[in-house]
């Protein structure tokens, strides 16, 4: 009866319609949305991805996106204190690519959107360079199908890493 | 976060004896190189080549280290291995640096291994 069940509580069945056919679960985590829990989630997200059979390259490259994915919502969709962080690897066997999944019960984004992500600016004098903002655009350069959305009290992000023309630096 | 420096003359060699910069150090390690570093020589190298991964709070972290010493000292980077130097060269912070493939050779007291 309730127009949103489910899904605010973090990872649940997978019952949604869009799974695709090949793909295989590599990893379903809940991590303790704070600084520790974040490296230790990051530890067990590369291993799982070793295991599947990531190449090391590849398995980096997720590392970076995921700790600034959840670097983000334990800054800003729990600025008061950790919260719970739902993390999904599912790897795509035709075409190799990993879709990630993270749910969080923090703060929405900001206009329901997902931050454009401007590179930094370094052409400034010494004293004016950025110390922060990186994250977004890291996340945007380096993973593809970016997808926002919120019902009820939870964040649902989901993107995919590789699988395609690797974006080159 | 342990960092070690040594004073080579003209250089404080400073190196993080940790395989991570990230959030969760990120506000220590600035501070702890603002204790190590400042005030001592002109020319800063820090030896990053133990330092697998860096996220964007550590890349902050080193940018405000550079702005904190300028302009009496220059602060340059050592021996970043691969996924550290990715992240430099995406956000284009490589431009910004100094950096060397490892701890210039007059600044060793021992030979390279």
């Amino acid at each position: 009866m309730g127009p949103m069940p489910g899904d605010g509580r973090g990872p649940g069945p997978a019952t949604g319609p869009e799974r695709p056919a090949a793909a295989r679960s590599i990893l379903r985590l809940r991590i303790c949305g704070d600084p520790q829990g974040v490296r230790a989630g990051l530890a067990t997200a590369t291993a799982a991805l070793a295991a599947a059979g990531v190449d090391a390259a590849d398995a980096g490259i997720a590392e970076t996106v995921l700790a600034e994915v959840l670097n983000n919502i334990v800054e800003h969709a729990y600025p008061a204190g950790p919260g719970p962080i739902g993390l999904r690897l599912v790897r795509c066997d035709a075409t190799g690519a990993i879709e990630v999944t993270t749910l969080d019960l923090g703060a929405a984004m900001p206009g329901l959107t997902l931050p454009r992500g401007d590179p930094p600016r370094v052409e400034l004098p010494v004293e004016s360079l950025p110390e922060g903002g990186f994250g977004w655009f890291l996340i945007r350069h380096l993973a593809h199908g970016l997808a926002y959305r919120r019902r009820g009290h939870c964040n649902r992000l989901r993107f995919r890493l590789g699988g395609e023309a690797t974006a080159g630096g | 976060m342990e960092l070690t420096a040594e004073d080579c003359g003209a250089a404080l060699v400073i190196r993080v004896n940790a395989a991570r910069i990230d959030a969760a150090v990120a506000i220590r390690f600035k501070e702890r190189m603002r204790e190590l570093a400042e005030g001592r020589a002109p020319r800063v190298v820090l030896d990053m080549s133990a330092v697998e991964f860096l996220d964007s709070s550590g890349l902050g972290a080193v940018v405000a280290v550079l702005k904190l010493l300028a302009p009496a000292q220059r602060l340059e980077l050592a021996g970043l291995t691969p996924a550290v130097a990715r992240v430099f060269r995406l956000t284009r912070m490589d431009t910004v640096f100094t950096l060397h493939p490892e701890v210039p050779a007059d600044l060793r007291l021992r030979p390279a291994v």
